[in-house]
C-alpha cells in the first residue's frame, strides 16, 4: 500500500493545475461561486477553450478523441478540474450520449455526431424520466412506431434538464409493449427540431429554469437515427448510467465547497468574534470534513481496486449516496453560516434587477440558490432509496 | 395536567382551520406570495374582524387577554395553510413589545390600532452581526435637544416595506455587547434618514434590512430597560413559530402520506415499500415529539414557569430539527415533482426552513440550552 503518486503523475497535476487557473474564465467561475447555473454561451466557450487543449473528454478512447490517460491521470484531472471551481461541463453529450454513440453506434452516426459533441457545436438533453416513470424507469410509455422509413413518435418526457438549450435529445421510446418492460425499450437519437415537439419549463424549488417537459405529438423520426438494434435500448442505458462513476461521488467539487463554507465562517461576524471561533460550528464542519474524508478514501481505494481489474459492483451506489448526502449537508451548513439572512432568498432574475447591491453578504445568493438545488442530489440518477436497494441486492446474497 | 383545548380554543382552531379551507389554496397563497404586498388586505381585515389580532393584548389594552396557549392554538393551525399576514410582525413582536414596554399614552395610541389591523408595526431587533443574540446591538441612539436620532443597520426585519411604524431597538449606553444600555425606539416610516432594502424571504415572505442615518425616533418606554422585554417578546413569539412549525409540519405529514400512497412505481405504491413506511413513520415520531415539547412549553410559559428561555430553547431546538427532517423528506418522497415551484411540498420544506432561523436555529438554542446544562 502506498499513498504517494509518482513523479510523472505529480508532474501532471501541476500541468493541469497551471492550465486550470490560467484559462478558467473569472465570470464562470463567479457564477459557479455564487450557486448559479451557467449561461449557455459561457459554457459553450469554456468547453470549446478545452476541446482546443485535448482535454475535453478524458474518459473517451483515443481514437474518437480522448486523452489516453491513465486512470490515475484520469482521477487527478477530474479532481483539479474540481479544486478549481470550474462548473461540471454539460454531460449530455460528452459524458452520456457520446460513449453509447462510439460503443454501439453506426459509422454514419459516429461521424454525424461524434464531432459535433467533441467540440460543443450541439447540446444534447436526455429523455429518461416519464410522469409515471421515475424510479420504475423500465416502464416507461412514449411510444415509437415504424412507419416506412421513420419512426413516429408520441408520448411525453419529464424532469428534461435544459432541454430548452437542446439541439439534440437521446430517448428511450417504447418500440415493444407485448414483452418484458425492458425487452420492449429502444434508444433513439432526436432532433429538438423536429415538427410535434414541444418543450414546456419546470420552475425548480430555487425559482430557476433548468427543468422541462418534452411533449412529442406525431414527431417523425429517421429511422438511422435508431442507436444499435430495436428493443435493446435497456441495454445501451444501462452502460450509460454505469459510465459516469468517475463524477458520482463529488469529492473535489465537495472540498471546493467545503473550502468555501470556511471562508464564509471567517467572513461571518458572531458578535465581537467571527463565526470560525464559534466551536461548536467549527465542530459541525469538522464532522462533514471528516465524513468527506473517509469518502474520498473510498473513492481512491475504489480507484485502486479498478486499476488492479476488480470489477466494482456495489460500490458506485455507495458513493453516491454518501456523495450526495455530504454535498447536501455542507450546502445546508453555508446557508446556516448566514445567521438570519438564512431566511432571505430572492430568484435570480429579481436580484440582477437591483440597483442597490445584494442583500446581505454578497454570497447568501447562491449559498441558498446551490441548497435548494442540491435537494435533489438524492433523488436524480437513482434516489438514495433506489441506491440502498442496489447495494442490498449486491451485497445480500 | 391537561394537553386537551378547551372549549374555546377548539371554536377558536375550528375558526382559523375554516378561514385556511376558504382562503389559502395553494394557488391563492402562490398569487399573495407574488404580489407587491406579499399578502393579503382582505384576510387581514378577517383577521382583525376573527379578533385574532387582538387575542394575545390584555383586556385594559384593548385586547382579548388571550394566553400563549390560545395564540399558539392560532399559529398551528395557520402553520397548515402556509399563511403570508404579518401576524408575526405586527402583533406578536410589535404590539407586544409596545404593550411590554411603552407608556401609558402610548399603549393608548398605538395598541387599538394594532388590535384592530389599522396600523401594521414591524420590529427591527436583529443586526448583521448578532446573528440571534438579542443584547449584541450596534446600532446606537444619541440624545440631541430635538430628541433621539439612531445611527445603525438592522438586519432582516419582517414585513417592514408595509409597516406602518417602526420599533427600532438601539443602544442608548456600553458597547456593543454589554448586556445593559438596550432601548427601544419608535420610529415613523417616513423619518428622514430611513432607508430600507425589501427583499423577498425564501418562504414567500417579506423583510428588508433598514439602514438609520441620524433618523429621529421616539423613546418607547424609559431608557435601558428593553432587554428584558424583548427576551419575554421573542420568548413567547418563538412559542408561536413552533406552533406554526407543528401546523405546517403535519401538512407535510399528510400529504406525503398521501401521495406515497398514490404514487405507483414497480407495479405498487411506493408507500408499500417498508422502507418508505418507517421513514414516515420518523416523520410521524418527529411531529409527534414537536407537538408535545411546544405544548408542554406553551403552558410553562403561559403560567410563568421560572426557568421559561431555557425551556424555550430546549423547544426550538427540537422544533427545528423536525421541521428540517420532515420538510426535507417531505420533499425526497415526493421525488421530482417535491423540487418544482408549482408543487406546494417545497414550498412547505422552504417555510419549515424558514421557521427553524427565526428567533434562532436549532444550534443556536442548543447552545443556549446547553449553558444551564
Amino acid at each position: 500500500m502506498d499513498l504517494q503518486f509518482s513523479d510523472e503523475d505529480l508532474a501532471f497535476r501541476d500541468e493541469v493545475r497551471a492550465f486550470l487557473k490560467t484559462n478558467l474564465p473569472a465570470n464562470l467561475l463567479d457564477r459557479s461561486d455564487r450557486g448559479l447555473h451557467p449561461i449557455k454561451e459561457d459554457i459553450e466557450a469554456w468547453q470549446k477553450s478545452l476541446h482546443k487543449k485535448g482535454w475535453i473528454a478524458p474518459n473517451w478512447p483515443v481514437e474518437y478523441g480522448g486523452t489516453g490517460w491513465s486512470l490515475t491521470q484520469k482521477y487527478i484531472y477530474n479532481r483539479e478540474y474540481f479544486l478549481s471551481g470550474a462548473p461540471q461541463t454539460i454531460a449530455f453529450g460528452l459524458n452520456m450520449v457520446g460513449p453509447v454513440i462510439y460503443t454501439f453506434g453506426t459509422e454514419a452516426q459516429k461521424n454525424e455526431y461524434l464531432g459535433d459533441i467533441l467540440a460543443s457545436n450541439t447540446w444534447w438533453c436526455q429523455g429518461y424520466s416519464e410522469p409515471g416513470s421515475g424510479s420504475d424507469l423500465a416502464s416507461l410509455r412514449t411510444k415509437a412506431e415504424r412507419d416506412g422509413d421513420d419512426y413516429v413518435i408520441n408520448g411525453q418526457k419529464i424532469w428534461t434538464s435544459f432541454a430548452q438549450h437542446a439541439d439534440m435529445m437521446f430517448c428511450l421510446v417504447r418500440t415493444n409493449t407485448e414483452c418484458k418492460p425492458q425487452e420492449g425499450i429502444s434508444f433513439i437519437l432526436i432532433d429538438m427540431n423536429t415538427p410535434g415537439i414541444e418543450v414546456r419549463p419546470i420552475i425548480g424549488l430555487d425559482q430557476d429554469h433548468t427543468l422541462n417537459e418534452v411533449f412529442f405529438e406525431n414527431v417523425r423520426v429517421p429511422a438511422q437515427n435508431l442507436i444499435g438494434e430495436e428493443n435493446k435500448g435497456w441495454t445501451y442505458a444501462k452502460y450509460l448510467l454505469g459510465h459516469e462513476r468517475n463524477i458520482i461521488a463529488r469529492v473535489a467539487r465537495s472540498q471546493y465547497q467545503l473550502a468555501r463554507l470556511k471562508k464564509i465562517a471567517r467572513l461571518e461576524r458572531r458578535g465581537t468574534g467571527l463565526l470560525i471561533e464559534d466551536n461548536d460550528f467549527r465542530r459541525r464542519i469538522a464532522k462533514v470534513e471528516v465524513d468527506l474524508m473517509a469518502l474520498e478514501a473510498m473513492e481512491l481505494r475504489y480507484l485502486s481496486q479498478d486499476i488492479a481489474g476488480k470489477k466494482l459492483m456495489a460500490e458506485p451506489s455507495v458513493l453516491k449516496i454518501r456523495g450526495a448526502e455530504i454535498a447536501q449537508a455542507i450546502k445546508t451548513l453555508t446557508v446556516e453560516a448566514l445567521g438570519p439572512y438564512g431566511m432571505v432568498y430572492e430568484a435570480e432574475d429579481q436580484l440582477t434587477m437591483r440597483n442597490d447591491g445584494p442583500l446581505g453578504p454578497d454570497y447568501a445568493h447562491g449559498a441558498m440558490a446551490d441548497h435548494l438545488y442540491q435537494r435533489a442530489a438524492t433523488i436524480y440518477g437513482g434516489t438514495n432509496e433506489i441506491q440502498r436497494n442496489i447495494i442490498a441486492k449486491l451485497i445480500l446474497r | 395536567m391537561d394537553f386537551e383545548l378547551s372549549a374555546e380554543q377548539a371554536m377558536l382552531k375550528d375558526s382559523v382551520e375554516r378561514f385556511i379551507q376558504d382562503n389559502y389554496a395553494f394557488s391563492q397563497w402562490q398569487a399573495l406570495a407574488g404580489s407587491d404586498l406579499g399578502y393579503s388586505a382582505n384576510n387581514w381585515k378577517t383577521f382583525a374582524e376573527m379578533g385574532w389580532l387582538m387575542l394575545p393584548f390584555a383586556e385594559e389594552n384593548g385586547g382579548l387577554g388571550g394566553s400563549v396557549v390560545d395564540v399558539a392554538v392560532v399559529t398551528e393551525a395557520l402553520g397548515a395553510g402556509m399563511t403570508l399576514e404579518p401576524l408575526m410582525s405586527s402583533v406578536l413582536l410589535g404590539g407586544k413589545l409596545v404593550e411590554y414596554l411603552g407608556d401609558e399614552i402610548q399603549k393608548e395610541a398605538i395598541l387599538g390600532a394594532v388590535a384592530e389591523g389599522t396600523k401594521t408595526l414591524a420590529l427591527a431587533y436583529g443586526e448583521p452581526a448578532a446573528r440571534f443574540d438579542l443584547s449584541f446591538a450596534e446600532t446606537r441612539a444619541r440624545k440631541s435637544e430635538a430628541g433621539y436620532v439612531l445611527i445603525g443597520r438592522k438586519s432582516v426585519v419582517l414585513h417592514a416595506a408595509s409597516a406602518d411604524g417602526l420599533i427600532v431597538i438601539a443602544r442608548t449606553a456600553g458597547e456593543a455587547d454589554d448586556v445593559a444600555g438596550i432601548s427601544a425606539f419608535l420610529v415613523e416610516p417616513d423619518a428622514p434618514g430611513l432607508r430600507c432594502q425589501d427583499y423577498p424571504l425564501v418562504d414567500g415572505g417579506r423583510a428588508s434590512d433598514v439602514f438609520l442615518a441620524d433618523t429621529p425616533a421616539e423613546l418607547l418606554g424609559e431608557e435601558g430597560t428593553a432587554l428584558a422585554a424583548l427576551q419575554r417578546v421573542i420568548d413567547e413569539a418563538t412559542c408561536a413559530v413552533c406552533a406554526e412549525a407543528v401546523g405546517a409540519m403535519g401538512w407535510v405529514l399528510e400529504v406525503t402520506k398521501d401521495y406515497t400512497a398514490t404514487r405507483n412505481q414497480f407495479g405498487k405504491a411506493i408507500g408499500d415499500n417498508q422502507v418508505i413506511q418507517h421513514r414516515l413513520v420518523d416523520m410521524f415520531t418527529a411531529v409527534e415529539e414537536a407537538k408535545a415539547i411546544t405544548d408542554m412549553t406553551v403552558m410553562r410559559v403561559a403560567e410563568g414557569a421560572e426557568n421559561a428561555s431555557a425551556q424555550v430553547s430546549a423547544m426550538k431546538a427540537k422544533v427545528g430539527e423536525a421541521a428540517r427532517f420532515v420538510g426535507a423528506q417531505g420533499v425526497q418522497l415526493h421525488g421530482g415533482i417535491g423540487m418544482t415551484d408549482e408543487y406546494p411540498i417545497g414550498h412547505y420544506f422552504k417555510r419549515l426552513m424558514a421557521l427553524d432561523v427565526m428567533f434562532g436555529d436549532t444550534a443556536h438554542h442548543l447552545n443556549r440550552f446547553a449553558e444551564t446544562v
